[in-house]
């Protein structure tokens, strides 16, 4: 198996159950992922959707739901033109206490011949997880205007 | 040392609720990078050429550098060797950049480490494992006041690979 494009990893001070929620729950993803909300009833199997402002923005499939610890999607960009028409992309999330912690890894892989696509998810990752994290442990997102990643957005 | 041999090898970027300024701070301030840096401590000059170390907490060295770039509080970078006898040899010398962006009401944290030849996944994972610990907890301190217990050691498949190098490991 060849090695993911893309990896990140956050240390977390909650729980994986609340860390679980906040993966899988609109309520909490408008808040960290640009307004961003997940459609999906999260059986393995089922259609997987990112919804922002009323337009779905990638599409998707869940591989896997292993509440609180594995959770994997496909991930489809449907807008942009030079984005439409590639081969679906894998995201993994793998959820591990340490200690009074919660050890986040993400995984994006699959981008086959498309470096722009893995370098705006490259830009997008860090921003989404960083307002997930500071989300859980302050209660409040961060403000990062999509402007400021240097991608239009992922 | 020719600074334009390097490449990076591992890139993390975190976004941080707090100034320039303050992260600036927290990356040079040796009272508050023991509380984010696995109890080490960070001693910088803050001038090219001046000395970067990182101390034990009982006191002795465990990284010594020199500073290559300083503009505060946008740029920081610094030469990265860890004390262990032989690494330096067979390795090369380590680099580490900062840097230091605005980002909306947040801040861009992005580290980036560099070496002058190719190294093994086995070898980079030191670093692939230690900084997000040390920059999670880093952004923890700054937006919460708290640090994250982070409990880790060197990765075992590094110290398998330094060992097979010849290199000393601790």
């Amino acid at each position: 198996m060849s090695k993911p494009e893309f990896v990140y990893v956050t240390y977390i001070e909650t729980t994986p159950d609340k860390l679980w929620q906040a993966l899988t729950s609109s309520e909490f993803s408008r808040a960290y992922w640009f307004g961003t909300e997940l459609r999906s009833d999260w059986r393995v199997g089922s259609p997987f959707a990112l919804v922002m402002g009323g337009t779905t923005s990638d599409v998707g499939e869940i591989l896997e739901y292993d509440p609180p610890r594995r959770l994997s999607y496909t991930f489809q960009h449907v807008l942009k033109e030079e984005f439409r028409n590639e081969r679906p992309t894998k995201v993994v999330f793998t959820l591990e206490p340490h200690g009074k912690l919660v050890k986040l890894t993400l995984t994006h892989e699959g981008f086959g011949g498309v470096p722009e696509l893995l370098n705006a998810i490259s830009n997008g990752w860090p921003a989404i997880l960083s307002s997930l994290k500071s989300l859980l442990e302050t209660g409040n997102a961060l403000a990062i205007p999509l402007s400021a990643l240097g991608t239009k957005g992922v | 040392m020719d600074i334009a041999k390097f490449k990076p090898a591992t890139v993390y970027t975190t976004y941080i609720a707090s100034t320039p300024e303050r992260v600036w701070e927290a990356l040079t301030s040796a009272e508050i990078s023991k509380q984010y840096f696995f109890g080490n401590t960070v001693e910088i000059q803050q001038r090219v050429g001046g000395s970067y170390i990182v101390r034990q907490p009982d006191g002795s060295l465990h990284i010594s550098g020199e500073v290559v770039a300083c503009d505060p509080p946008r740029k920081l970078a610094f030469t990265f060797n860890v004390n262990w006898p032989d690494l330096i040899e067979k390795l090369g010398p380590t680099l580490v950049s900062y840097e230091i962006e605005p980002a909306g009401d947040a801040v861009r944290l992005t580290m980036t480490e560099w070496h002058d030849r190719p190294l093994s996944d086995d070898i980079l994972e030191g670093g692939r494992q230690g900084w997000p610990a040390i920059l999670s907890s880093l952004k923890s301190v700054l937006e919460t006041g708290k640090p994250l217990q982070v409990k880790m050691g060197p990765p075992a498949k590094m110290l398998a690979a330094l060992k097979e190098l010849g290199i000393k490991v601790p």
